[in-house]
């Protein structure tokens, strides 16, 4: 175990060591203290480290993020694992705005709240949200899957591509071209594995299913296999 | 970007604790806003039948001993001026109709940045370590205090634009956003008679809220009113006397982080200026949600 206490060394030191680790590496367990709000904490990592952060962080916090398993034992600021491509990136409290945004793959899982433009512009990272998220979440979400255990705010989805949401609360709205869907068998059993998959306990069988109409973009069904 | 910070004791006194706290916060805000940086701070009030009034002179030669004595010839002064670089604290036995009327006539040159029975507004052009250094924030008492660190978009930067703006009666603001619709709004606020000195549209929202609470509105009331009336990106934070208000637009452009422990609610452009307060760590902390009224009064 690694520690480095944010209260006596730089967020530029930290990220440059998480960097420069070697493949393989035996430095394989870190732990933050004092982040503070600090921005860009861990960001960027490319080795299968496992990071625990101990503390409420600032914006963008784990972005980038590909192989490493990023815990954070408080809230998080805006852009949580923005664009992250792979690996998983935890919240034991809140996420602000655009968590997960423009995230190719991977898993984030927030244990509370997440707020506006939760999954904006998803490109097949799965989100998983054990309490509610706030409005324009999935906006232009292209591919991957939206799972929100509580409420969403306003304008789910709006002008979604590919993206799937899966909601058990109440949505506020919809947005343009985001249309319920029929939730069958196989998606119960997608929603179960999710959830399995991110350790967020919720019954699959009470999520609905969202996703694009398809008319607001120049959709053609033979191409579908490419999203 | 322009970084906000807001700090609000439930209860008690005026306590030390508040200008060192507030000065630790706005500097977390240095790189949100390095263009201007200005508090106001909610202190000990006037005495009964008098008010206090924040001055500031463009020049910094001015001669406040002068304006004092004839101050002094115009008004009762119950208590003594302080002066803070090119601002000093006057408290005055008078109407403050009367006063603007006498300062408008006497003394043009000079602006008044905050007024009331306990506010006081300080703002200068600089990072907030070393305009909180000018104004002796680090030594200074209160209850509740609002910060604003200015990245500015919408006017010039210049002491005058720099925020807080208070345009009413120990009311004041501090504003992270623009306002599109201001232009057209103080043309209607300039016909209830509200006063503006600068082309700024905070200005213009704070002179919004004086009307509506001249209306009779409470603070909730008139913050809701703004809802409908201003358009544009804003998270706004409010202080009048006793209390303390926060609200964002409906799409929540900017951001916002409130927390709340049982002694003080503070609210930040970003957590890491709230890390700096006693027990954050323990608060309770949430994400303002958009166009939504959150609100205090002093017990």
């Amino acid at each position: 175990m690694i520690e480095i206490d944010l209260a006596r060394s730089s967020v530029t030191a930290l990220n440059q060591r998480l960097h420069q680790l070697t493949h393989p590496t035996d430095e394989r367990h870190w732990r933050v203290l004092n982040p503070n709000g600090a921005h860009a904490i861990a960001v960027g990592l490319t080795e299968p480290v496992h990071v625990e952060i101990k503390g409420h962080v600032g914006y963008y916090c784990a972005g980038m993020n590909a192989a490493a398993t990023i815990v954070v034992e408080g809230h998080a600021g805006t852009g949580l694992a923005e664009n992250i491509m792979s690996g998983s990136v935890r919240v034991r409290g809140n996420a602000s705005q655009s968590a997960a945004a423009s995230g190719r793959g991977g898993l984030v899982v927030i244990e509370g709240d997440a707020s506006a433009r939760c999954g904006i512009s998803m490109k097949g990272v799965a989100v998983v949200v054990a309490g509610s998220v706030g409005h324009m979440s999935a906006f232009m979400g292209q591919a991957g899957t939206l799972v929100v255990c509580g409420d969403t705010g306003q304008d789910l989805g709006d002008s979604i591509y590919e993206a799937e949401i899966f909601v058990a609360g109440a949505v506020a709205s919809l947005g343009a071209d985001c249309v319920e869907k029929e939730m069958t068998q196989a998606d119960v059993e997608r929603v179960a594995a999710l959830l399995d998959r991110a350790a967020i306990t919720a019954d699959a069988t009470r999520f609905r299913r969202y996703g694009s109409a398809r008319r607001l973009y120049n959709f053609h069904v033979d191409h579908a296999a490419e999203y | 970007m322009c970084g906000i910070v807001g700090l609000f004791f439930k209860r008690g006194t005026a306590t030390p604790n508040l200008g060192p706290l507030l000065a630790g916060m706005l500097s977390q805000m240095a790189e949100r806003g390095p263009d201007s940086t200005g508090f106001a701070l909610y202190g000990d009030p006037a005495p009964e039948g008098a008010f206090k009034a924040t001055l500031h002179a463009p020049n910094k030669e001015y001669d406040w001993a002068a304006l004092e004595a004839e101050l002094g010839a115009a008004f009762p002064l119950p208590c003594p001026s302080r002066h803070y670089g090119s601002h000093t604290v006057f408290t005055l036995g008078a109407e403050v109709e009367q006063f603007f009327g006498w300062l408008a006539r006497y003394h043009p040159e000079l602006d008044t940045f905050g007024f009331g029975e306990r506010i006081e507004v300080f703002k200068d052009v600089g990072l907030p370590d070393a305009v909180a250094q000018r104004f002796d924030l680090g030594h200074r008492c209160g209850t509740h205090a609002l910060g604003h660190t200015r990245m500015a978009t919408e006017s010039a930067v210049t002491t005058e634009h720099s925020h807080p703006f208070s345009t009413g009666v120990d009311l004041c603001l501090v504003h992270n956003g623009s306002l599109s619709n201001h232009n057209r709004l103080r043309r209607s606020l300039h016909r209830e008679g509200i006063r503006f000195m600068t082309d700024n549209d905070t200005e213009v929202a704070a002179g919004y809220l004086t009307w509506r609470l001249r209306q009779g509105l409470n603070l909730t009331e008139a913050l809701e009113a703004a809802l409908v009336d201003f358009d544009g990106f804003y998270t706004l934070a409010v202080g009048t006397r006793d209390g303390f208000a926060i609200l964002r637009d409906p799409i929540a452009c900017k951001p916002a982080v409130l927390a709340e422990t049982d002694d003080w609610v503070a609210m930040a452009t970003e957590y890491r200026a709230i890390a700096t307060l006693p027990g954050a760590a323990a608060a309770e902390i949430w994400e303002p949600r958009p166009a939504t009224v959150y609100s205090w009064q002093r017990q």
